[in-house]
């Protein structure tokens, strides 16, 4: 292929904060569509129990990035992903990783809230229930309980458990979905622009619930909303054009940008 | 508004014209819904009209004397026996008893037309499951013969009748002979009316003549000529005939090409065979007697048969002993529950839908069988699982195509594979049902695909982002979301093969089936025919009374198919969900 004759696309990297413990590690990792070069040979190590910021303006490849952690992008038949791609210094892309399981411990949450068509109790139960996590239902019942408590929702729904999870509103659904993707128990949560569709109300109640989250969690989220990374973030990584162009811990990345590029987007110059 | 003025002005040029185009697309809009509203109008009220003659029968009851000697040939009351017995000579007996007067055979025969010797096995069924009625009389319900019942109902038949005008002596003559005779015209009125038809009949029999003179004159084939000669000379002699008659000065003679006269006369019926050239006298025979004294008969009805004999397949003795029947309260109309409850025969009376519906019963259900989980489990794997390779578009274009085969191809395969390679019976449900199904399973599989591609990808994405298998998130989340549309799908698949005729005259499903098949496991091998090409037989069918019965099979049809249609609706809203 052309981009291999090219050379390596240079990341600046910020110095890492001291005592980081590296959950997600990215070597040469690449992505194509066709013929279309999504990810181009990034390189990237995502520390545990924070909250990783992917930004950069759209198409830049960092959904595809988000996609590659849970191996989502087998469901495009045209993508290809090289490189390597390790959690706790296991391979995802490996032959013998059942995606099934991998998605089990990666959790993902969506642009859109995407409640399935049942009822929020169901929701809820549901990736318990296909992985076997509770072996009858009052431990059901105590999974969906603490889920949509870490979630922050069990307040307002705890007494109509049984209604349809698409009859909440956009915010309170988001925060459904959030606690089915904690309810199988996963050690990462990806987060695709989560607030995207909600009003800032909402999107502040999700942004607290990922300051909680980070407690148990290591949690990366694409976002197109620069104050949001500086609010919610500890770790930054910029895209451009499929490539990852600077990363580091936020405060360095937003007050000392070192490619002109990075500064170039984050002071609002284009994107 | 700070445009400049020009372009404000081009813009309004503009708008008068995109509104008007807006108008008169609804316009067009609307006049095609209520064209097409109206054609269906039509035909759902041109079907309804139609089979309004078939709603009711007409039933004659008798008593039939069941006599020891007819009924138990052997004598030793064993069904065999009672098998053997003549109940068709019971019933002809019971039928004689009414008009004694009838003897010769070619009356007889006539008399005996009045009904089916078809229900004569139906007087059997009930002796044999009660063989004490034998050396009784019982009283026998039986339909009426199909142009009897038409008569009865007034839509074959058009007659008049009108009080004498003046007192008639009735004059007993040798045998059933009679002659009638007044003081004055009394006949004056039917006289004007036959030559009135006479007349018309005459002109159009000319211009037959004339057409087929003009087309001999063109035609040098000396075959074809001949044929054309014979007709014109034919149509030449027969007007000349009708014009003899129409002569002031000669007797009318009664044939069967011109009205018929009956006279009613203190319970007999008179047939008048000649009117005197006077139309004051008339010669006739008795149809039906009565105690007729000499004197003068004030009170007398002329009952004009307008419909000439030759135009009816109903005689004028036929129509005199089913008015007289009607009269002495031995037939009654009443819904016609034998359309249900019988299957097909050739009198059009006994003819009912039964055996269609259950053939069309058995069918159904081999189709719905093999059709929709097939087709449903085909358009999943397509959907949701298979690579999207050569090999797949190829196929997906293949179902495509084949949803546009014309149905007689699937008839002609079933013919070839199914019959002659299988060996599978002939006309059977099993072969119609998996012929059927083979011409469904592309309706099936396009529009579950299309059910499968609605549902939004972000639920299968949820299921899969929380740890669901791929056959997890299909048959946990999509299937239930696709459920309704797939369920309509298959529904209108199946209505369609439920109309569906031409595959099944390939595999013999044409076939005339007087029995019912089983409804059970047995009947799925046994002949059988469904309901729209009982429709297309009887549409077919010589007998008269039989297109009324082709509408009202119509109408059962269409009622399945809409109730099917109400079905997938139901189930639609049921179980239809948002996401």
């Amino acid at each position: 292929m052309a981009y291999d004759t090219n050379p390596a696309p240079s990341t600046v990297y910020h110095p890492a904060p001291p005592g980081m413990q590296i959950k997600v590690a990215a070597r040469d990792l690449s992505v194509t569509y066709g013929d279309a070069l999504a990810l181009d040979r990034v390189q990237i190590d995502i520390p545990d129990r924070s909250v990783t910021a992917c930004i950069g303006p759209s198409g830049c490849g960092k959904s595809t990035f988000l996609r590659c952690i849970n191996r989502m992008n087998d469901t495009i038949d045209t993508a290809r992903v090289r490189g390597s791609i390790k959690i706790d210094g296991e391979e995802v892309n490996d032959r013998s990783i059942d995606p099934v399981l991998l998605r089990a411990r990666v959790g993902m949450v969506f642009q859109k809230p995407n409640p399935f068509p049942k009822t929020i109790f169901e929701n809820v139960a549901y990736g318990p229930r296909i992985h076997g996590l509770a072996a009858n239902k009052d431990e059901l019942a105590a999974i969906v309980e603490t889920s949509l408590t870490k979630a922050g929702l069990w307040k307002e729904v705890a007494d109509r458990l049984h209604q349809p999870g698409t009859s909440l509103s956009g915010g309170q659904q988001q925060r459904l979905v959030i606690a089915r993707a904690i309810a199988v128990n996963p050690e990462v949560i990806l987060m695709d622009e989560p607030c995207s569709a909600l009003d800032p109300i909402a999107t502040a109640r999700i942004e607290e619930l990922i300051d909680e989250l980070r407690e148990n969690y290591a949690l990366i989220i694409v976002t197109h909303s620069m104050a949001q990374a500086a609010r919610v973030s500890q770790m930054t990584a910029f895209f451009h054009l499929g490539a990852l162009v600077e990363y580091g811990p936020t405060e360095e990345i937003f007050t000392n940008p070192r490619d002109q590029r990075t500064q170039d987007y984050i002071t609002g110059r284009f994107g | 508004m700070n445009r400049p003025a020009s372009i404000r002005t081009a813009v309004e040029a503009r708008l008068a014209r995109r509104h008007r185009s807006e108008r008169r697309f609804q316009f067009y809009g609307a006049a095609a819904i209520c064209l097409a509203v109206a054609f269906l109008c039509l035909l759902i009220g041109s079907i309804l009209i139609q089979s309004v003659p078939a709603m009711t029968t007409w039933r004659m009851t008798l008593e039939v004397e069941l006599d020891r000697q007819t009924i138990d040939p052997r004598g030793d009351m064993s069904e065999a026996s009672l098998r053997r017995g003549g109940y068709n000579a019971a019933i002809q007996n019971a039928l004689r008893a009414q008009f004694p007067d009838v003897e010769d055979r070619a009356e007889l025969r006539e008399l005996f037309g009045l009904y089916s010797s078809v229900n004569a096995a139906r007087l059997l069924n009930r002796v044999v499951q009660d063989p004490s009625l034998v050396g009784r009389t019982v009283s026998f319900t039986l339909p009426i013969d199909d142009d009897a019942d038409l008569y009865l109902k007034g839509v074959s038949v058009r007659e008049s009748r009108a009080p004498g005008p003046a007192p008639v002596r009735i004059e007993r003559r040798e045998g059933r002979a009679v002659s009638l005779a007044s003081d004055t015209a009394v006949f004056d009125a039917y006289v004007e009316d036959v030559r009135e038809v006479a007349r018309e009949r005459a002109r159009t029999l000319e211009q037959r003549a004339l057409r087929a003179e003009a087309a001999l004159a063109d035609t040098i084939d000396r075959d074809i000529r001949a044929i054309y000669e014979a007709e014109a000379r034919r149509a030449r002699v027969q007007a000349e005939r009708l014009r003899e008659r129409l002569d002031d000065g000669a007797p009318v003679v009664l044939g069967p090409q011109i009205p018929s006269l009956l006279i009613q006369v203190s319970g007999a019926v008179i047939r008048i065979t000649e009117v005197s050239a006077d139309r004051s006298s008339a010669q006739g025979e008795i149809v039906i007697s009565a105690a007729l004294d000499e004197a003068a008969h004030a009170d007398w009805t002329l009952w004009t048969l307008e419909t000439p004999q030759a135009g009816r397949l109903i005689s004028d003795r036929q129509i005199a002993w089913a008015d007289a029947l009607r009269e002495r309260g031995l037939t009654r109309s009443g819904f016609n529950t034998e359309l249900f409850t019988y299957a097909d025969s050739r009198e059009p009376e006994l003819a009912g839908v039964l055996g269609a519906l259950i053939g069309s019963v058995l069918t159904m259900f081999v189709t719905m069988l093999l059709a929709v989980p097939i087709g449903v489990g085909a358009a999943i794997y397509l959907e949701e699982f298979a690579p999207k390779n050569r090999i797949t578009s190829i196929i997906e274009v293949n179902i495509n195509n084949l949803a546009a085969v014309p149905s007689i191809v699937f008839g002609l395969l079933g013919l070839a594979v199914f019959i002659n390679t299988f060996g599978l019976p002939r006309s059977a449900p099993i072969v119609g049902g998996v012929v059927l199904a083979l011409m469904t399973l592309p309706t099936v599989i396009i529009s579950s695909r299309a059910a499968l591609k609605a549902v939004p990808p972000s639920i299968r994405e949820a299921a899969l982002g929380v740890g669901a298998s791929k056959t997890q998130a299909v048959f946990h989340h999509v299937l239930p979301l696709a459920a309704p549309g797939i369920l309509t799908g298959s529904i209108i698949g199946l209505a369609q093969a439920l109309g569906e005729t031409a595959p099944l005259l390939m595999i013999g499903m044409v076939a005339f089936i007087a029995d019912a098949p089983t409804l059970g496991l047995s009947g799925f091998t046994e002949p059988a025919t469904v309901m729209p090409v009982q429709i297309f037989l009887w549409s077919s069918a010589a007998e008269r009374a039989f297109e009324a019965r082709t509408a009202a099979a119509i109408l059962i049809l269409l009622t399945l198919m809409v109730s099917l249609n109400a079905a997938a609706i139901y189930l639609r809203r049921r179980f239809e969900r948002r996401w």
